[in-house]
């Protein structure tokens, strides 16, 4: 392997690095490029924006990152764990560990009360009930809903969904918070409050990557990387889609 | 330790998915309530046909053994020179060792006639006293058929209720005349036949009259069927072995002359044939939860597209494939067996209101409970494994675009 993929040591201290990841579909005969060799390295307790419009590849960068795909090439190292030629069991447990996710419409299970919501991840990790729900109600404590437990998602505001869906992210005490357009189907005010509470769990030392095609929220990650036709680069100064 | 916990964490994530799958079925509760009706409906046919069955062969075992239990059955064809057996024969039979009597059976059919009232067709047995002695609590009124009548061929008859009813209504028919093929008996006494199956076998004769009087009527001498009774309901296999040899003496050492049948055999083709019964509608009445289980299949697919996004979702949060899998595959597994259960409870009332219906005993038959549950868990199984199967190859990519 050209990159080389380091030493035993080297790979156990590496929290997030991504060489040479090239990302491929096929398309009737042939095979649409979506990435191009995008290398990323991150550090902990990094609050990063991905900033792209529709089409630049940055939903697919999102999947790899967050392990519900696999790069076609390329070498990607999350917490010690190289995601290459996982199964999908493999997969699974890497995204139950490492990785919190917050969607751009909360997905929240209708059925469910924000508690159960919340639980859902620890159910998956096999954690006992007591504990489950003493970490379900400290995560919502901590989005500040503590009043509203025990709501159905129908019965909770846009931003107040988003908070369970945080708080859902959280509760598996992941390496990585990952979120997705988390204001897209918010309010600018109601947005606003959302970014608050990630400036806030940033600065408790949680590792954000938000994707977005808003200039404006990205301007909110302390770093800022633009994609655009599966290329990275790194923004430098003022933020735009160049 | 870590094996423990992990096994634990199994534990607490099957218990969650029960929960789930519960709450499931309860929110499309027409829906999952339909998809049940075919298993319901399956089960019940195959309990209540089982169970209908079992308790019908079983009362029919047991009446066997009431009624025949030391009996044996002897029909002779005899050979050119000699088709039946006479007198003689008869009381060497009887002087076998084992042996406690002999009823000669004469079938005849006759018109019977008195008064006005005539009708044809109706089945008349000649028989002989010990017929009686053996069915003691059979004549209701009047009195039996006795040596004297037999020996004289007398012109005597006991007639059952439907003659009483058809010809001797509103009288006494004791000491009355009536007419058998025109020729002139007494009616002496009314008998009733013991139980439905008795009066089955013996050919449901509404006359009976003294065999000697009845070979005449036939213009026969020789018997060629009667009934043995043996001193115990265990002598049969002892007795057998002596009556042929008495048989093969009788009928000069020549093949197929004669026909010993023991209720043994007779209760064991029952059985045989009752089991092949049970089998065969059991086989049909399985189709209904073939059928049931492609409902459910149905259903589980249906569902299976509908929560493509919470799949996905759960997917995303950490859920392994086999945790998805698992969690349809408990759904269509309760739904399968609600419906067995539901089916298992209708199909026990259904048997006991028809054994009810046909006068026999009702028993439970736990063969027949375990085969409609474990075949409703099968079905669950097997009929829930492709859409779960399905579900959990889901990527979650596909599922979650479709936000």
């Amino acid at each position: 392997m050209q990159n080389g993929t380091g030493t035993a040591a080297s790979l156990k201290d590496c929290f997030f690095r991504m060489t040479d990841i090239v990302k491929q579909y096929p398309l009737g005969e042939e095979y649409v490029t979506i990435l191009r060799g995008i290398s990323l390295e991150i550090e902990e307790g990094e609050f990063l924006s991905v900033l792209g419009p529709s089409g630049s590849g940055k939903s697919t960068l999102m999947n790899i990152i967050g392990c519900l795909d696999l790069p076609t090439s390329g070498e990607y190292i999350l917490k010690g764990n190289v995601v290459l030629d996982l199964t999908e069991k493999e997969l699974s447990h890497i995204r139950s560990k490492e990785i919190g996710f917050i969607f751009q419409n909360s997905q929240l299970l209708q059925r469910m009360d924000a508690m159960k919501n919340v639980e859902l991840p620890l159910i998956y990790a096999g954690v006992r009930p007591g504990e489950r729900h003493a970490r379900a109600e400290e995560m919502l404590c901590k989005v500040g809903l503590e009043d509203r437990m025990h709501h159905m998602p129908n019965q909770l505001s846009g931003g107040q969904q988003q908070r369970v869906a945080i708080a859902r992210a959280l509760v598996t005490r992941p390496s990585l918070l990952l979120a997705d357009e988390p204001t897209g189907a918010l309010d600018q005010a109601t947005g606003h409050q959302i970014m608050d509470l990630f400036h806030a769990l940033n600065q408790e030392g949680h590792t954000i990557i938000m994707i977005t095609h808003d200039v404006n929220i990205a301007r909110n990650a302390r770093r800022v990387v633009n994609i655009i036709d599966g290329v990275m680069t790194e923004a430098e100064g003022e933020v735009t889609f160049a | 330790m870590r094996v423990f916990g992990r096994f634990m964490g199994q534990v607490y994530m099957f218990t969650e998915s029960c929960v789930m799958a519960i709450e499931n079925i309860m929110q499309n509760r027409l829906r999952s309530f339909l998809t049940v009706l075919g298993i319901m409906i399956g089960v019940t046919a195959v309990i209540s046909l089982i169970t209908t069955i079992s308790a019908v062969s079983s009362s029919i075992s047991s009446s066997f053994t009431s009624m025949g239990a030391g009996t044996m059955t002897l029909t002779t064809t005899g050979n050119d020179l000699k088709d039946g057996l006479d007198e003689a024969d008869m009381k060497r039979i009887v002087a076998l060792e084992h042996i406690r009597g002999l009823s000669p059976s004469v079938t005849i059919s006759c018109t019977v006639a008195r008064g006005n009232t005539n009708e044809t067709n109706i089945n008349a047995q000649g028989t002989n006293a010990t017929y009686f002695d053996v069915h003691e609590d059979m004549v209701k009124s009047g009195r039996t058929i006795n040596r004297i009548d037999t020996d004289n061929m007398s012109r005597v008859c006991l007639i059952n209720k439907d003659i009483v009813e058809s010809f001797f209504y509103g009288v006494s028919p004791i000491g009355k005349t009536i007419y058998l093929n025109r020729i002139q008996f007494t009616v002496i006494g009314i008998y009733e036949s013991d139980t439905s199956i008795a009066s089955l076998l013996s050919g449901s004769a509404k006359i009976l009259i003294p065999y000697t009087t009845a070979l005449k009527m036939n213009n026969a001498s020789l018997v060629s069927s009667a009934t043995l009774y043996l001193d115990s309901a265990s002598a049969s296999a002892d007795v057998q072995p002596a009556l042929e040899e008495l048989l093969d003496e009788i009928f000069s050492y020549e093949e197929e002359t004669y026909k010993i049948t023991t209720m043994d055999s007779i209760e064991e083709t029952m059985k045989t044939m009752m089991s092949m019964m049970s089998a065969l509608l059991g086989g049909i009445a399985s189709i209904a939860l073939v059928v049931g289980g492609i409902g459910i299949m149905n259903m589980m697919l249906t569902s299976v597209t509908e929560r493509t996004v919470e799949i996905g979702l759960k997917k995303a949060i950490g859920a392994e494939p086999g945790q998805i899998q698992m969690q349809f595959l408990i759904e269509s597994f309760l739904l399968s067996m609600i419906g067995g259960l539901c089916g298992v409870i209708l199909g026990l009332i259904l048997s006991a209101v028809m054994c009810n219906l046909m006068g026999t005993n009702f028993v439970i038959s736990y063969g027949a409970i375990v085969l409609g549950v474990g075949f409703s868990a099968a079905v669950g199984i097997i009929f829930g494994w492709s859409p779960a199967r399905k579900a959990s190859r889901l990527s979650p990519i596909d599922a979650l675009r479709r936000m």
